[in-house]
């Protein structure tokens, strides 16, 4: 039993220590604050992948009672590490992020043409901004068939990341 | 067509003005409205949907008719694709959060390093000035070293007949083929002197050494503070940093316009250091300058600066590129420096200045002083420095055998180093106290706190003090003869009296410090700028006390990097503009420049002069960067691999030869002590071969693979090597300054003799016969002579088994492509890299 719990204590205290890296990347005047706009890139950097409507509740919870714009460290830390502990907000596996493009791509070609990417994604879901949509685009489009081999694309990309 | 409850759907926005719903993850009914909503509003294949679905979900399900059955299946498509929209743009999302993070701790890399780097010039310049204060020499041999090292001029009678003879004496051949000048200069010559850089050609010195001369001239007359005006022309434009390179400013001109009657120009300091191309950068400043004296104007940096050029290899671009006359263009231009204008002013309300401010900045002070008496921000020995120094002369002359040992010397105590000259923030020392001499025997020497002596430590004896005043006479007089007075006040034309001190003031020198080597902060107050070692940190508030002193409108400076070229702080009020695109590496950040229009509204204008990068996505840039970055890194890592295993080994009390994750991150921390985010660094520094399953590391086998290749010198014992790698930047600094007549040559002995100097400063334990055997393994042809280039080699082949990633290297050099290097010793041009990011620590 004893061991049990020096194990989570381990665990826990493992987990602070990864947050407070995470968080002081962003920490740029070293008094344990970071702007809430940097709160979803230290989430996700974490390994989470809320939604961004779980990303403002979740700001909610960690703002202070008048949002100064600012989240403060003791509130985000034990917040954070509940998240990662109940591993909630888990990344979707790969084959789901294909077939999710593949609904998409409804004639089921294998592509999608720029047009149909930039309308879903600027028009559906939780639409991107200007500035994202183009960064995935530059990424994403393949410029001698204006489109979007999609397969490719996730494949590339999950490479990337490891 | 009516939708029920959701069309109040709040639709918030958040910070960045991005759509976003509050959903919980789950697309219940509200979402389907919402779906339904927009459905309706976007032509998509979907609309063939009539009214009939206008609805809540469950009710386009109970219909049992044909049609609904179509519509069904098309609600149920819609549904489908939303949902997978929101799961491609939720994974996206985290992918470029991913991507960002990255991109800031590459940044945090760079920026610790290259501020690590900036410490180490601090802490150097202690040791020099302290050496100065209490050395005695015990020889004519070791005299005329330290004299050579401090005032880098060579003997008293060099400087006088040079002088005179800067340009004329040196002849041009008939085979030269690069650009020549006339002077007066006109327009045509400094747009032909652009053109010949872009191809590659170099000016002769002739005309550099010529060009310097009436630039120097015309500096002169010019007050601290230069007032601008947008009647005349319409716009001003300001740029920032461009750090020798030439590409930059090659497009800035070519983007914006020469420089001409109607288009203002404003530079705003650090022309030269790190890039390869200063002296171009500063013949075609120096050149348009010239040519349209009221339209382009030039503003002082922190690295107009001789001390600094020591180290960032302006000083190594000149005696490369000018092998014979490199050492009189660099005197000249020590001289240039000094005489460049402070800041610039526009239609009295916009200040223009390299560093910023600091809460004792003052404007009218600033206006009035010689601001030729701040020779360089690192070294600099005031006025009442030699007051203590002359009190203490005639005070301590029978006690010169009984004056202290040398901190520096083997003895029981250790004692703190002096307080550098770069900190302030004490405010003026008490009456009474000592400010010359930073230590008695037995009194620790800390670093500047409240009421602590705080004056610079007061370099030179009293050879060097005559000498310094001599040079200062033979200025004077040469402006009394030109019918010139220095600094801001009004001219009279009449000479000087020789009793004028050649020193600034304290108070005159932390001014001018303060405003070339500050940086702004989010906090509020005003501190120690302990990153930069000089300056300080200056909050909102003290932005908009001067501002509002002076009646301002807001602050332009440059100094510090930033990745798209330009940052707004302090509600706006302060401005920083960089102009050196891809600094740290290709892709790292973007250049700017600003155009002021008579509304004084600041206009941006961004670029990247190279365009390869254009071409690049995101996330290939970032990649690249980060590439260079942990290159950087790995090899600090490899400098300090002694200390690591010490580290180590106090983790592994088992002895078991791993570590586990956390505490790898601990050890490294302790070793380096950079503040990096290790544990986000780990998997790209430490997640190879050596790791376990359970990502334990076999630390032994991690340390030998930060460098694969043995040193080439058998006779040489790896730890040493490791400790002179770990110093060479600044071992490099002290060779060049050691090496005053640029020879590119030390003999044997001042080597030794340095070496033990600076071991024992820097708390780096090397035997004696060592660094003798180490000295003489170096001297290849035996004629007692160091080649410093040789000696840096050693440390090239090191560097380059690094950023091979373990392969044995062969080819080019570690500076080849990366700039990432803690120091100028990778010859190629190598720069303390830093990171990525708004502001600084």
């Amino acid at each position: 039993m004893a061991d049990d719990r020096d194990r989570e204590e381990a665990v826990v205290a493992e987990l602070h220590k990864k947050i407070k890296d995470a968080f002081e990347v962003f920490d740029h005047e070293s008094n344990n604050t970071v702007d809430v706009r940097e709160i979803g890139t230290i989430m996700r950097s974490l390994g989470c992948c809320p939604s961004e409507g779980e990303l403002h509740d979740l700001i909610a919870e960690v703002e202070d009672e008048e949002p100064t714009g600012y989240i403060r460290f003791e509130k985000f830390l034990p917040v954070m590490t509940e998240i990662l502990l109940q591993r909630r907000y888990r990344p979707v596996p790969e084959d789901i992020l294909l077939r999710a493009f593949e609904v998409l791509d409804s004639t089921k070609r294998g592509f999608l043409t720029k047009e149909e990417l930039v309308k879903y994604m600027t028009e559906e879901g939780e639409p991107f901004s200007q500035e994202e949509m183009e960064e995935m685009l530059s990424a994403a489009i393949d410029p001698d068939s204006n489109s979007i081999h999609y397969r490719d694309y996730i494949t590339m990309m999950v490479i990337d990341e490891h | 067509m009516e939708l029920s409850g959701g069309d109040t759907w709040p639709l918030t926005q958040d910070r960045w003005g991005r759509r976003c719903h509050r959903t919980r993850g789950q697309f219940g009914p509200f979402a389907l409205v919402l779906c339904l909503h927009l459905l309706i509003q976007a032509p998509s294949p979907f609309a063939l949907l009539g009214p009939a679905v206008a609805s809540c979900g469950g009710f386009a399900r109970t219909m049992g008719s044909g049609t609904s059955t179509q519509h069904h299946l098309a609600f149920q498509n819609a549904e489908k694709a939303f949902r997978a929209a929101a799961l491609i743009q939720r994974w996206y999302r985290r992918h470029a959060a991913r991507l960002e993070m990255r991109r800031r701790c590459t940044w945090s890399i760079f920026q610790s390093i290259e501020y690590a780097g900036q410490q180490d010039q601090g802490k150097l310049h202690d040791f020099f000035s302290y050496l100065m204060d209490h050395f005695t020499p015990s020889s004519h041999n070791e005299r005329d070293f330290l004299n050579r090292m401090f005032t880098g001029e060579g003997l008293p009678q060099d400087s006088e007949t040079e002088r005179c003879s800067d340009y004329e004496s040196v002849e041009v051949p008939d085979s030269y083929v690069g650009p020549r000048l006339s002077f007066p200069l006109l327009p045509a010559h400094a747009t032909a002197l652009v053109e010949a850089f872009r191809l590659r050609q170099q000016l002769h010195a002739r005309y550099v050494l010529h060009l310097l001369h009436e630039a120097k001239k015309h500096l002169v007359q010019l007050p601290n503070i230069t007032r601008v005006s947008t009647c005349y022309s319409e716009e001003v434009t300001v740029c920032g940093d461009l750090h020798g390179q030439l590409d930059d400013l090659i497009f800035i001109f070519y983007k914006n316009g020469l420089p001409s009657p109607e288009r203002v120009y404003v530079f705003n300091g650090d022309f030269v250091d790190r890039g390869k191309d200063s002296v171009e950068i500063l013949m075609v400043l120096f050149a348009f300058m010239l040519v349209y004296p009221k339209e382009f104007h030039l503003n002082r940096g922190n690295h107009e600066d001789h001390m600094v050029n020591l180290r960032y290899g302006f000083t190594k671009e000149v005696m490369n590129k000018y092998k014979i006359h490199g050492k009189k263009i660099l005197r000249t231009l020590q001289d240039v420096f000094r005489w460049l204008p402070l800041a610039t002013l526009v239609d009295e309300k916009v200040l223009i200045l390299h560093g910023g401010v600091s809460d004792t900045t003052d404007l009218e002070l600033l206006d009035k002083l010689d601001r030729h008496k701040i020779v360089s921000a690192l070294w600099c020995k005031t006025r009442e420095a030699s007051a203590q120094q002359a009190e203490e002369k005639d005070d301590a002359r029978p006690g010169a055998a009984e004056r202290p040992v040398p901190w520096f010397l083997p003895q029981t105590e250790r004692r703190a180093p002096p307080p550098s000259p770069l900190r302030p923030g004490c405010g003026a020392p008490p009456a009474g106290r000592s400010c010359g001499a930073p230590c008695g025997p037995g009194a620790p020497c800390a670093p500047c706190g409240p009421g602590a002596p705080c004056a610079p430590c007061s370099p030179g004896g009293a050879g060097l003090a005559r000498q310094a005043r001599r040079s200062e006479d033979l200025e004077l007089e040469r402006r009394g003869r030109a019918g010139l007075r220095g600094g801001g006040a009004a001219g009279h034309g009449a000479p000087l009296p020789a009793a004028e001190p050649p020193e600034p003031t304290q108070q005159e020198w932390r001014q001018v410090v303060d405003i070339l080597w500050s940086d702004p902060m989010a906090q509020e107050g005003c501190r120690a700028n302990t990153g930069r070692g000089g300056g300080c940190y200056f909050g909102p508030d003290v932005t908009e006390r001067l501002l509002q002193k002076h009646n301002l409108q807001f602050l332009i400076r440059s100094h510090e990097c930033k990745p798209e070229g330009y940052e707004f702080c302090h509600s706006r009020k302060v401005l920083t503009i960089f102009s050196a695109s891809n600094y740290y590496e290709v892709g790292s950040n973007r250049g700017a420049y600003v155009k002021l229009g008579p509304a004084l509204t600041p206009h941006i204008v961004q670029y990247q002069a190279n365009k390869a990068t254009c071409t690049l996505t995101m996330r290939q840039r970032i990649s690249r960067v980060e590439e260079s970055a942990l290159r950087a890194l790995r090899e600090k890592l490899f400098a300090h691999s002694s200390d690591l295993l010490g580290e180590f080994k106090k983790y592994d009390a088992g002895q078991t030869g791993r570590v586990a994750p956390s505490d790898w991150a601990a050890a490294v921390e302790a070793a380096l002590r950079l503040r990096l985010p290790w544990r986000l660094l780990r998997p790209q520094l430490a997640g190879g071969a050596e790791a376990d399953g359970d990502g334990a590391l076999h630390y032994r086998a991690w340390l030998a693979g930060l460098a694969q290749a043995p040193p080439s010198r058998e006779n040489i014992q790896s730890s040493l090597l490791e400790k002179l790698y770990r110093n060479r930047s600044d071992l490099e600094t002290i060779f060049r300054i050691i090496d005053s007549d640029h020879s590119g040559f030390i003999s044997l002995d001042e080597f030794r003799q340095t070496w033990r100097l600076f071991s024992s400063h820097m708390n780096v334990d090397v035997a004696d016969d060592c660094i003798c055997d180490l000295a003489r393994s170096i001297d290849f042809n035996k004629d007692g002579l160091i080649d410093i280039n040789e000696f840096l080699e050693a440390f090239r082949l090191v560097e380059q088994s690094c950023s091979d990633g373990g392969n044995a290297g062969a080819g080019a050099g570690a500076g080849a492509g990366a700039r990432a290097g803690a120091g100028a010793g990778a010859g190629a041009g190598a720069r303390a890299g830093a990171g990525v990011g708004a502001g600084a620590r």
